[in-house]
């Protein structure tokens, strides 16, 4: 399976992500997003009309969506439960990730990369995302759910999780959202999580580093 | 009022191969608008008060506001057949200018933050090195820097012990000289060079000469970007958001040798935009 990919982007993150928490491999191909431009080029054009990273081809399936990439990665309760509530608010969840990458992305790339936009109102649309989702998962924590749908994370936790984490890249603190910073915590710990930057692993989970002697045995 | 000696220093100001038609790159420097525009064939940096002189070089567009005092320090490295030059764009980052070139001299961060690429705990003690200011060329340079790195570059197959030499060769430019995984005999060469855009804000432009031919440019650079934006956010949360000159609350350690170094030069020579004067 190969992923084009940019190595600074939210969404081809989504699928790295994704990916190494099935245990899929995935072959990933650079393109030369920043600075060169390259997926505006006529050679990506031809492969994604869109013009629009990540790509994800398999044989002769080629997926241009972040989140039907998801779905093809995902595996048994990664999708939701097989009722019309479960998936309707998987789907729900999706829906909402798209919110996230047109304000919090976009002010990320704003302030990162020098992408234009009015970089006042990209934040502001970011903060009422936060504080949805913020009162989303304080509710959730109320019945003893961590992740967004449930018990168990679901492809809705993968495709909302980086662009949250990243809000910072784009000046909006997470500060003020405990029940946000614990599911962080939480999709930052499942078995196979991988980082990226601005997305730091869970240092202060690893045990501690028996190499250090006590002080007092120091010379 | 900055100082006479800030001005009259040579800042990147725009990535050479980008430079469009008027407006241009519409950006700032030491905190005044200025247009990068090609005007025919030639590259103008213009002010509020008239064009600025400017320098191409390595790839990029470098301009001074006031008088040059000197020219652009050299990398007499770029000229060398064989290497590969690679400008790897452009990064905001809301920091202090000398912050930015602080960070890219120190080492002890790289386990932590560069965490299984640049550095791999337990390996997080930096041995002794080496520091001076060269009075011939008046930079600061560090050298017998040693440590153990898990994916020391895009061509490094594995984990090799690297050997570093840093160069602050102007007040926002540093160059580092690390063992080049595909040729021993020479050093992979990166740049990184910082426009101060205001004393909190700077955008970045790493650039490399690197021994690599097999390794595709997009990789290469996204290798670059990858290091550097994981430095970001650490930087943004960096305080004070000034660079204090003078020991305060912050106590060095014998690993941040360089850094002293590089403070101690700023002052010296009046660098101070971006600095804080009073000790923190």
């Amino acid at each position: 399976m190969k992923l084009y990919d940019y190595v600074l982007s939210a969404s081809c993150y989504k699928i790295r992500l994704m990916a190494a928490l099935m245990g899929v491999k995935l072959h990933t191909e650079a393109v030369d997003f920043h600075p060169g431009r390259a997926h505006k080029s006529t050679a990506f054009r031809a492969l994604n009309p869109a013009g629009t990273l990540p790509v994800l081809v398999d044989g002769n399936l080629t997926l241009t969506e972040t989140t039907a990439m998801l779905v093809y990665l995902a595996r048994g309760t990664w999708l939701g439960n097989p009722t019309p509530t479960s998936a309707a608010k998987v789907q729900q969840w999706l829906a909402f990730s798209a919110r996230l990458g047109a304000s919090l992305g976009m002010a990320r790339l704003h302030d990162m990369l020098l992408y234009p936009g009015d970089i006042d109102a990209l934040r502001r649309a970011g903060i009422d995302a936060l504080r949805e989702l913020e009162s989303h998962l304080t509710e959730a924590r109320f019945h003893g759910h961590i992740f967004l749908t449930g018990d168990m994370p679901t492809i809705a936790d993968i495709a909302c999780f980086p662009n949250v984490a990243l809000a910072p890249d784009g000046g909006v603190s997470l500060d003020d959202y405990p029940s946000i910073r614990l599911w962080s915590r939480a999709i930052r710990a499942l078995p196979g999580f991988i980082e990226m930057p601005g997305i730091h692993r869970l240092h202060e989970l690893k045990p501690a580093p028996e190499a250090v002697p006590p002080l007092e045995s120091l010379p | 009022m900055i100082p006479d000696v800030v001005l009259n220093e040579w800042y990147p100001v725009a990535m050479a191969a980008m430079v469009g038609p008027w407006p241009g790159r519409q950006t700032m420097l030491l905190g005044s608008e200025i247009n990068v525009f090609l005007d025919g064939d030639a590259i103008v940096v213009r002010g509020a008060a008239g064009d600025l002189a400017v320098t191409l070089a390595y790839g990029h567009v470098w301009a001074c506001p006031g008088t040059p005092a000197h020219p652009l320090f050299p990398i007499p490295e770029a000229a060398q057949p064989g290497r590969r030059l690679v400008d790897c764009g452009v990064v905001r980052v809301k920091c202090s200018p000398l912050r930015a070139v602080e960070n890219f001299l120190d080492i002890a961060h790289f386990p932590f933050v560069h965490t299984d690429v640049l550095g791999a705990e337990p390996h997080t003690e930096v041995g002794r090195y080496d520091v001076q200011i060269r009075e011939d060329s008046d930079e600061v340079w560090a050298t017998k820097v040693h440590f153990y790195q898990p994916q020391a570059a895009k061509s490094a197959a594995g984990g090799i012990v690297t050997e570093y030499m840093y160069r602050v060769a102007a007040s926002t430019s540093a160059v580092l000289y690390k063992t080049c995984p595909n040729n021993p005999d020479e050093w992979d060469v990166i740049g990184i060079f910082v426009q101060p855009l205001t004393e909190e804000l700077c955008e970045v432009w790493p650039w490399m000469a690197l021994f690599d031919d097999t390794t595709p440019q997009a990789d290469l650079i996204q290798f670059q970007q990858m290091i550097f934006l994981q430095d970001r956010s650490i930087l943004e949360n960096q305080i004070p958001r000034l660079l204090p000159l003078d020991p305060g609350k912050e106590i060095p350690t014998q690993a941040d040798l360089t850094s002293i170094a590089y403070r101690r030069w700023l002052k010296r020579k009046g660098l101070t935009y971006g600095a804080q004067m009073v000790a923190a």
